[in-house]
């Protein structure tokens, strides 16, 4: 649905990055976009800008996507994919400091329920904030 | 086991967690979820000397911990409080079943 904040998932492993899309897909349901994007193309470890943007387009919504990451790498990618969005776009993408796995499950639930990116975001957040 | 009185502002509620493993993550994402589709302010707790939680707030409620068999309140002010109380309770009340897609 287009009224739904989107989430992508970015880890390091194709795996970590599946598991934890369909633990949101079967914790939280289906109403939310989750995409996700893990490994490098070669099935290696690692992540790559294209695919970041690919994930951002396929759980594109008006309303913005929020990213989560695991470590390093994933987050300055997902920055530099950011970046590489059209400007109008740019604003309406965040990457969340929170853990990827919790924070992913508690953002997509803030957002089946219509919230702001912003709040969405905070809602990921509240869980690094201790 | 259950009992929805109207309480001043507040329409308040109570319900027995049956659901085996307790408040866990599953349980936690459908009650916020639900509790999202109502305009009132809701508030949950698990035990009479606990703090009232905000039920819209998932990690607050995934924080609760209640265990099973815990008495679960409920309570809510605002135009659908009514609505809200009840479908929460209901939802406890019927071990948090899966709906929709």
């Amino acid at each position: 649905m287009s009224d739904m904040v989107g989430i992508v998932i970015v880890s390091h492993s194709n795996d970590i990055a599946k598991g934890t899309a369909d633990m949101v897909r079967q914790m939280v349901g289906g109403e939310v976009k989750v995409a996700f994007c893990g490994g490098d193309p070669d099935g290696g470890l690692g992540t790559n800008v294209g695919g970041i943007m690919d994930a951002i387009n396929d759980a594109w919504s008006p309303k913005g996507v929020a990213i989560l990451v695991d470590l390093g790498g994933a987050e300055t990618n997902s920055e530099m994919a950011v970046e590489m969005l059209e400007p109008e776009r740019r604003g309406l993408v965040v990457v969340c400091n929170a853990p990827i796995v919790e924070g992913a499950v508690m953002a997509a639930t803030e957002a089946a329920g219509g919230s702001s990116l912003e709040q969405v975001r905070a809602v990921a957040e509240e869980l690094s904030a201790g | 086991m259950l009992e929805t009185s109207a309480n001043g502002p507040f329409v308040t509620g109570k319900v027995r967690l049956e659901h085996a493993v307790g408040m866990h993550a599953r349980p936690a994402v459908k009650l916020t979820k639900l509790a999202k589709r109502f305009q009132a302010q809701i508030s949950i707790r698990a035990s009479e000397t606990a703090d009232w939680i905000n039920a819209k707030s998932v990690a607050k409620v995934m924080a609760l911990r209640a265990p099973r068999h815990s008495m679960i309140e409920i309570k809510a002010h605002g135009e659908d409080a009514e609505a809200a109380v009840a479908a929460l309770v209901d939802l406890v009340a019927t071990d948090f079943p899966d709906v929709g897609p």
